[in-house]
Parts: C-alpha cells; sequence; structure tokens
C-alpha cells in the first residue's frame, strides 16, 4: 500500500458528543481536495455532505467512523456508527423531521436538514440502519459531473 | 504588467525575522528566509494583518505622495468615509476637509457620498432577488481577495456592485469634467486611504478593468498636515458630504444599517470573517440575507493607515449614524445615468484563484498530498515557526513544493534517520 496513486484513502474517528472537535474531519478532507485542484463546487458538496454526516455521528450516535477514498473519478464517503440506529428510515430523511434535544438545538444544530441535505450533495446516496446495531451512510461525488 | 502588485511591502532593514508577522497571516503567505520575512506574493491579500502586528515597524503600505498631484492641471481628493471618524466630535468637518484641500487640491469629494448611492444601489439589486444567499458585501477588497483564495466557491454570493471609493472617482471626475470644462486627463484623482488593500485595488482591480483612483494618500502620512493646516484656516468654505447613513459605512454594521436590513451577519476581523465563510460555505447562513464581512477590526476605522485609535472611531461614526435617519442621494441622476451604462457595476468576472493546488494532474497531486502527510509525522508538531514556515503541516507543504529542506526544522526529534 505504498505508492498507489490512483487512489488516496482518508480516515477518521468522530466521537459522540464532541462537539469542540466536530467539523474537523470535513475542513481536513476540504484543504486535501484543495490541494488536489479540485473543482470548488464539487469540494463545497463533498464537505456539507462530510460535515453533515460528522454532526449526525456526534449527536445521534454511540461513536463512529468516517472513511474517505478519493479517486481522479470521484469521492467516496463511507460514514459508519456503533448505533443505536435509525427507528424510521423514511422519516429521518424527511426535511425538518429532528430528534434532536433542546440543548443540542440551543447549539444551533437539529434543524433536521442534515440527511436530506447530504442526499442533495451526493451523486449516489444510501442510508442503511438497523436498531440496535448502527447506521451507515454510503455518498459517491464524481469529481468531474457538470453541475 | 504588476500581475502581484501589493500594496503591503517588507522594509528588509527593519526586519529582524521574528515570526510575528508570519504567525498571523491568515492566508499563510509569509515565510522567513535567512532571518527576513519574505511574502508570497500570490497568497497575500493585502489585509494589512502584518502591517498592524510588526513590532519593528518593517512591513510598510506603497502610497503616493503629494508630488503626484503635479502630473495633472486639476485634482480632486476623496477621502475616505473613515475621515469622519479621526476627529473630536466637536469638529468642524468642513474645516479639515479645506485643511485637506490646503494640501493642493482643488476639489473635494466625501466618499460618503458614493456610500448613500452605492447603499441606494445595493438596494436595487436586492430587491431583484435573484441573488445566492447571503449576498455577500463586496466592500473589504481583502476579503473579495480571501474568497478567491479559499472560499471560490461563493464567489457568485459577491453583490456585483462597485466600491463607493471607485463610485466616488467616477461621479467626481464626471463632475468636474463638466463644471470645470477639463478634459479627463487633466484631472487627477486621489483617495485618502486607511486601507492597503484599496491601495492595492487602484493598481490591480478585482472585479474591474481599470480603477479611476489615480493615486492613494495614507492618511497617517497628510493628518498632521491637514490638523496644521485646519488652524490657519479664516474664511470657512462648505462641503457636500455624504448622510450620516453613508458616512457609516466606516463601521462594522455600518453598510446593513444603511441598507435598512435586520436579517444581517456583520463581522470584522480577517480571522473572525474566515469563520463564519466557513460557516456559509457549509450552507449553514443560506436564510440570512446579507453578510457584511470586514478584515479590520471596527471596520474600516480600524484600516492600519488611520491615525484615531479604532474604537474611539468606531463609536463616533456610530454615534453619528444611529438613530432614524434617512438615506439622502447627491448627485443621484449622474449616479443613476451611470448605473445605467454599467458604469458602476462590476465589469469583469471574479476569478478563482487556485493557488493551494499542488499539481494540474491529480495523481501527482495526490502522491504529494501523502508525501506531506509523511514528512508531517516526522515534525514534532509545535508549530513554533521557528522553520520559518508558519506551522509544521506548512513546511512539509514548503518542503513537497521545494521550497524548504527537512533541515529547517531545529527539532526534528522524531526524525530517526
Ligand atoms: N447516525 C445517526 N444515528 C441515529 N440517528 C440518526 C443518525 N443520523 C440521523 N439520525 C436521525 O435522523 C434525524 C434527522 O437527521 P438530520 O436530517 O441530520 O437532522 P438533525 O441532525 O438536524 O436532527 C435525526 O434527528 C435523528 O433522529
Ligand atoms: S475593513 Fe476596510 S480598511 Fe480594512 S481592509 Fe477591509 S476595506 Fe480596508
Ligand atoms: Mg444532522
Amino acid at each position: 500500500m505504498t505508492k498507489d496513486s490512483n487512489s488516496m484513502k482518508l480516515n477518521y474517528d468522530v466521537d459522540s458528543n464532541d462537539f469542540t472537535r466536530a467539523g474537523e474531519a470535513s475542513s481536513n478532507i476540504k484543504k486535501i481536495l484543495k490541494q488536489l485542484g479540485v473543482a470548488s463546487k464539487v469540494i463545497r458538496k463533498v464537505s456539507i455532505a462530510t460535515y453533515e454526516a460528522e454532526m449526525n455521528i456526534a449527536i445521534h450516535s454511540y461513536g463512529g467512523k468516517i472513511n474517505v477514498e478519493i479517486t481522479p473519478k470521484e469521492v467516496q464517503i463511507v460514514v459508519k456508527d456503533n448505533g443505536p440506529g435509525i427507528k424510521d428510515v423514511n422519516l429521518a430523511m424527511k426535511e425538518g423531521y429532528s430528534t434532536a434535544t433542546e440543548r443540542i438545538r440551543e447549539l444551533g444544530f437539529g434543524a433536521g436538514m442534515g440527511l436530506p441535505n447530504i442526499k442533495r450533495c451526493a451523486d449516489v446516496f444510501e442510508l442503511k440502519s438497523e436498531e440496535g446495531k448502527g447506521t451507515k451512510v454510503f455518498i459517491k461525488i464524481f469529481l468531474n459531473k457538470n453541475t | 504588467m504588476d500581475k502581484y502588485f501589493h500594496s503591503v511591502v517588507l522594509d528588509k532593514n527593519n526586519c529582524n525575522g521574528c515570526t510575528n508577522c508570519m504567525r498571523r497571516c491568515p492566508t499563510e503567505a509569509i515565510r522567513i528566509r535567512d532571518k527576513k520575512a519574505m511574502i508570497i506574493e500570490e497568497r497575500c491579500i493585502d489585509c494589512g494583518e502584518c502591517i498592524k502586528v510588526c513590532p519593528y515597524h518593517a512591513q510598510n503600505v506603497l502610497t503616493d505622495d503629494l508630488d503626484k498631484l503635479n502630473h495633472f492641471k486639476f485634482n480632486i481628493a476623496i477621502p475616505s468615509v473613515t475621515m469622519h471618524g479621526q476627529f473630536t466630535q466637536s469638529t468642524n468637518m468642513n474645516r479639515i476637509f479645506q485643511g485637506i484641500k490646503k494640501l493642493g487640491f482643488d476639489y473635494i469629494y466625501d466618499e460618503g457620498i458614493a456610500a448613500d448611492i452605492v447603499t441606494y444601489i445595493i438596494k436595487e439589486k436586492i430587491k431583484e432577488n435573484d441573488l445566492p444567499k447571503p449576498i455577500i458585501s463586496s466592500l473589504c477588497p481583502a476579503v473579495v481577495r480571501l474568497i478567491q483564495l479559499n472560499f471560490p466557491s461563493l464567489l457568485d454570493n459577491i453583490i456585483k456592485v462597485e466600491s463607493p471609493m471607485e463610485v466616488a472617482a467616477r461621479l467626481a471626475k464626471e463632475k468636474v469634467i463638466k463644471e470645470y470644462n477639463l478634459s479627463p486627463k487633466e484631472v487627477g484623482v486621489f483617495y485618502l486611504t486607511p486601507c492597503p488593500a484599496k491601495v492595492t485595488s487602484t493598481v490591480r482591480p478585482v472585479g474591474l478593468k481599470h480603477s479611476y483612483v489615480d493615486g492613494v494618500i495614507s492618511i497617517k502620512k497628510v493628518y498632521g498636515d491637514i490638523v496644521r493646516n485646519e488652524k490657519t484656516i479664516t474664511t470657512e468654505e462648505e462641503f457636500e458630504m455624504g448622510s450620516p447613513l453613508g458616512r457609516g459605512w466606516a463601521r462594522v454594521g455600518g453598510q446593513s444599517h444603511a441598507l435598512g436590513l435586520n436579517n444581517y451577519v456583520a463581522v470584522d476581523g480577517i480571522e473572525n470573517v474566515i469563520k463564519v465563510l466557513e460557516e456559509i460555505e457549509l450552507g449553514k447562513l443560506d436564510n440570512i440575507d446579507y453578510f457584511e464581512g470586514l478584515a479590520c477590526f471596527g471596520g474600516c476605522v480600524g484600516g492600519p493607515l488611520n491615525v484615531e485609535n479604532p474604537f474611539i472611531a468606531k463609536s463616533r461614526v456610530r454615534k453619528l449614524s444611529e438613530g432614524d435617519k434617512a438615506l439622502e442621494l447627491k448627485d443621484k441622476d449622474i449616479a443613476m445615468d451611470m448605473y445605467k451604462k454599467g458604469v458602476l457595476t462590476l465589469t469583469k468576472k471574479i476569478e478563482p484563484k487556485s493557488v493551494m493546488k499542488l499539481d494540474s494532474d491529480i495523481k501527482k497531486a495526490m502522491n504529494m498530498v501523502e508525501e506531506i502527510k509523511k514528512i508531517n509525522k516526522k515534525l514534532p508538531g509545535l508549530d513554533c515557526g521557528s522553520c520559518g514556515a508558519p506551522n509544521c503541516y506548512a513546511l512539509a507543504e514548503d518542503i513537497v513544493n521545494g521550497f524548504a529542506k527537512i533541515e529547517n526544522c531545529i527539532f526534528r526529534l522524531n526524525d530517526e534517520k
């Protein structure tokens, strides 16, 4: 796994409830995509998607991981957490739906737009969740698709 | 031409390589080489942070001298709106303007008058309602250049209306040409500036083909002369000035106040502006109408070429413009005529600048990023700046770009080889 110039992997651990560090993964990804010369509109989509995914792990889960793979064609983002999972996935995808607590809302989160925004930014989007086990979000964003 | 003209320059004799400016630079544009600071031209946004923080006054601003007035038959001075915050409340600004005139000018045009006009035009533009939200103010050239460099996805949000300085220059020139029967070439327009970024904008404008400002004079340089001239006045003259709202542009929040907006965010200080632009890029401020971001603390009253303490100046300007003031429009007819001809709006697309890009071949760039990460791991992570780069990661980048060597790090604790 030394000189594989056709892809690049970035891995981040995201802790539950860690709001001081939340956003670090997405800003780090953003910096690297800039260094790779990726178009700014694409970078913006990747940043929004990873930021919202990161926040969902921090706010709604027991902690998890974000694994990113960049190739000259696309950015693949796999977001996995350790539970508790989402009861009703269709409901979670609705704009404005949120189970965030009052305290979280006071911090300015919990508008219920995270998942819909991720979907809007993604060229491929899959959400799988199992109650008691965890949630997995799969996102693909193409680098050269005309916006 | 002056592809990378910058008004902020370094006086090598005064610099002792202390790293203050390098650590403070918001775009990581400064390095220390051979115990002297150097500015990476394509990254500099002329925000003036380095000037403010330099204890040895080694960072300077290139401005013009009054000698330049000799190049023209007829000279106009445009005092920045911040001028209204530079003197005590009881000062008669007419006398100050007269003092400015005595520096050798034939005509004074208050930037505040143009700020009124620009307020009116922005209001009209906002009514059109087809702009991406939040609309970003184009007033601060340092912020516009920051967006070009680090937030290119937000370039479309910048309002395409010229700054009060440029609008004032156009209006004043047009007026005196008619009134005094002059040809355009005979008229020199000089801006009395608090701001290095505006100096750069007159030489290398963003969003414009060329500037109407022929020269820029630092307020600091002529302040003493203005005060001395003021004392010698016997017969007072009267000058037209912008409305309190227009003059209020000198402080942060002044534009938004003049625009009569409620749903706005006004931020001062370049680091704070960066933080909020990050939020905007994440789509978190989509419900906000207007974003007023200014590089200097307090707004333009905090510009490094002012004389008065920014907080005092800001408070004066606030008192002046607060309350139920109405916008007044002087020279509205000429202005609207120019606006319709497209003279007061930005005529050139604001292009992104991808100075961060490591290589145009993404595969090569990926290898370079891996290399940077590898080198970064070997560095101690102290971000001490002794190596001449603002932090360890930046040194790693410089090494991979061929601008530095790992030996520049005075620790290299984790380097076994
Ligand atoms: N990783 C997750 N684990 C558990 N529940 C989640 C997760 N992500 C989202 N949810 C649920 O889906 C809802 C909607 O998510 P989202 O659209 O991001 O809005 P918000 O985070 O503002 O509540 C959340 O309120 C939460 O109930
Ligand atoms: S805030 Fe005003 S004085 Fe400061 S850099 Fe911006 S335009 Fe210039
Ligand atoms: Mg969310």
